[in-house]
């Protein structure tokens, strides 16, 4: 009794609700936009004072820009005209963008000095070449769409530069002989068999592609117009040096990365040596080399295509930086991954296909995409061996009398077309990041 | 370093599979390795026959890790022979695939593929070096996953499950390539107390099916159960050798009493 007692007093003491109240919203000033502002943009004296002066930078920038872009005139024959227009339109003196110079050159700027009647054929074979990248990039699709991005650089050749479309069928044959030989050996020796499927092909392509084309040619006629490597310019010139080193150097970055770390002294310090020699040298030394010394090395009387040699040069020098990123991923993985795949009796290239790559790449995808994005811009600097890409054709539009003086409006397009496919790579990188982080855990 | 009878000794174990048979499962002769300038392995001569489960223990750099690693060839010895199930181990590289794939072998660190599930952990090495067709190997790995007690886990990715869960995992990746002798490297070190005991109870199975296994291990619980041989190894050589009863209760070497009453005292 008394217990029970003693124990209301102590209840009685302490507070105690009887009623319980209802959640409330917080208070105004922490709450939705308020908050957000106050947090990021008004936090202190200092930082209101620092964002007052950016919104005025930001808007001295686009109170200049965009009325100029806005006001731009789009039809008109020369830089005079534009002036014309303008000063009709807005008066003298009134900033206002000429984008006439980019309707009335635009297939320049885009082709080069490709034939008109046939800018279908690119236009079509760069649209197939990227409908058929979509399999290797989103894996979400149907695995048998696979073999149209492995025939997508053949049927994209082929339409770009033309001729006979044997040539393309039959150097694509010899890729198909080189996997015959490998399946055919892979059973009696793995080394025979890999040397097999280089050899075999190679020695097609020296001695019976020429020939067979020419007899299947003859037999089948089945051709349509060749345009020369000196027509094509423009962005397809940037896109076709970009997408091929793009897409070669990648296994050539990879396969100098397994030879750096290579237990075999002579092939690791071959890697060693290529890697070093190729980064140490700027790229405009390389394009150089393509294109006024590497003559000199061929026998007399081969002329070598100039595009070649330039996406070649490209290739090898990006293959370079690839395989720096691929070793630094191949570093980072524990040695307990080498240690599982070796234990269950994987051989070298299994445990590296099937183990060790997909891991290390998944880590350096970031540098990848890095460099990739590097690789693109730099085929701009082909301008310097006299290969019209979009800047050496703005070059030569200038050059003309009526064009000359005009520069914004072509760099902000050029930029424009570049920034477009650099960022969709880069955003492709984070969506495949996002992915694999969400695969794997 | 958790070097205690963690593993109390629970159900009555099954010994009508565990015979040691007379038939030389792996035997080193004379085998002799360095790191650099380091000794590493001195001398070692050890013959393990079929069905015998022997447990390696010592103080730490002893070297017991790499003889273990020395018998699949994960580390290279320079001195000496090994042969492994009638193969002599050498430098050749398809000798070294072909005992890697007859050997299974448990790591400290599990070294599970964290970027395959469960279920391609364990039929990635079937498929790829046994050449078993896709089907048959998922049908093995899932038997060896009910084996340890996870097969609901099968579509996880390996960080999805717990220390105890990889290394059971682990075990039964090993088990799909039927192999005829287990190695295990200090497989309960990295794990909290409470999964030590489910990775035991796995291996105690797989001994009383009569599995050949040498388990480098601070688990004296599990050698006293399980074993049929304690080696007790100190700066690269084996000094004291024995049933586990006398091991314990009447240790030789001045070495090992100091080191079995180091680990046993508490």
């Amino acid at each position: 009794m008394s217990d029970t007692h003693a124990q209301t007093a102590a209840f009685q003491a302490s507070f105690v609700r009887e009623e319980m109240v209802a959640a409330s919203p917080p208070p105004a000033r922490d709450r939705g936009v308020v908050k957000w502002l106050r947090e990021n943009l008004f936090s202190s004296w200092l930082n209101v004072i620092l964002t007052v002066l950016g919104l005025l930078a930001i808007w001295w920038i686009a109170s200049h820009v965009f009325p100029w872009m806005l006001r731009g005139i789009w039809v008109a024959d020369s830089l005079s005209e534009c002036r014309e227009i303008r000063n009709e339109r807005y008066g003298e003196g009134v900033g206002a963008a000429c984008w006439a110079v980019l309707t009335e050159r635009w297939n320049q700027l885009m082709f080069g000095f490709y034939p008109q009647d046939l800018y279908w054929r690119p236009v079509a074979g760069v649209a197939f070449f990227v409908a058929a990248l979509m399999p290797i990039l989103f894996s979400r699709l149907p695995r048998w769409t696979l073999w149209f991005s492995a025939a997508a650089p053949f049927v994209a050749f082929w339409l770009i530069w033309g001729g006979t479309i044997w040539a393309p069928v039959v150097v694509a044959g010899g890729f198909a002989l080189g996997a015959l030989a490998y399946v055919a050996l892979s059973n009696v020796n793995q080394i025979a068999a890999t040397l097999a499927a280089i050899v075999v092909p190679v020695l097609f392509w020296l001695f019976a592609a020429g020939p067979l084309i020419g007899a299947l040619q003859s037999a089948i006629p089945l051709a349509i117009e060749f345009v020369p490597s000196d027509d094509i310019g423009g962005f397809l010139l940037a896109v076709i040096i970009g997408f091929s080193a793009i897409i070669l150097s990648l296994p050539l970055g990879i396969l100098l990365a397994l030879g750096r770390r290579s237990d075999l002294f002579i092939i690791s310090k071959v890697s060693v040596a290529f890697i070093e020699t190729i980064r140490g040298v700027p790229l405009i030394v390389w394009l150089f080399t393509a294109s006024l010394l590497l003559n000199y090395f061929m026998p007399p009387g081969t002329n070598f295509d100039l595009m070649l040699r330039v996406i070649i040069m490209v290739t090898l020098f990006a293959s370079a930086y690839i395989a720096e990123v691929v070793r630094g991923g191949l570093a980072a993985l524990p040695k307990g991954q080498y240690e599982g795949a070796d234990s269950l009796g994987l051989d070298y290239w299994q445990s590296m296909r099937l183990v060790i790559l997909p891991q290390a790449l998944k880590i350096s995808i970031p540098g990848i995409v890095n460099t990739f994005i590097g690789l693109f811009k730099d085929t701009t600097l082909v301008v310097f061996i006299g290969l019209l890409d979009p800047i050496g054709l703005s070059n030569a539009i200038r050059a003309t009398t009526a064009w000359n003086g005009i520069y914004w409006e072509l760099f902000i397009f050029i930029g424009l077309l570049f920034f477009v496919c650099c960022f969709a790579m880069s955003r492709y990188s984070m969506y495949l990041e996002r992915k694999l982080a969400r695969e794997h855990r | 370093m958790a070097m205690t009878d963690t593993a109390a000794p629970a159900a009555e174990i099954d010994r009508s599979n565990m015979r040691v048979s007379d038939e030389v499962a792996i035997s080193i002769e004379n085998l002799n390795k360095w790191y650099g300038e380091f000794h590493v392995l001195r001398d070692i001569d050890l013959k393990v026959m079929r069905g015998e489960r022997i447990v390696v223990c010592g103080p730490s750099g002893s070297g017991k890790s790499t003889l273990i690693r020395c018998i699949n060839a994960l580390e290279e010895h320079q001195q000496g022979r090994i042969e492994v199930d009638g193969t002599v181990l050498s430098s050749d590289l398809k000798n070294i695939d072909k005992i890697r794939s007859e050997v299974g072998m448990c790591f400290q660190h599990f070294n599970l593929f964290p970027h395959l599930t469960i279920l391609e952990n364990c039929t990635l090495a079937p498929i790829w070096v046994r050449k078993t067709p896709r089907r048959e190997a998922e049908e093995t790995a899932m038997h060896f996953l009910e084996k340890v007690k996870i097969p609901e886990q099968a579509d996880k990715y390996p960080g999805q499950l717990s220390g105890g869960q990889q290394q059971r995992v682990a075990i039964a990746r090993s088990l799909c390539m039927r192999p005829r002798i287990m190695l295990f490297d200090e497989p309960t070190s990295a794990l909290d107390p409470e999964m030590i005991k489910e990775v035991l109870d796995t291996m105690i199975e797989l001994a009383q099916d009569g599995m050949t296994m040498i388990c480098v291990t601070h688990e004296m619980g599990f050698a006293r159960q399980v074993a049929n041989r304690v080696i007790f190894m100190d700066q690269g050589q084996i000094v004291e050798q024995n049933e586990p009863e006398a091991f314990f209760t009447d240790p030789q070497n001045d070495r090992t009493k100091l080191f079995l009453s180091q680990i046993l005292g508490h």
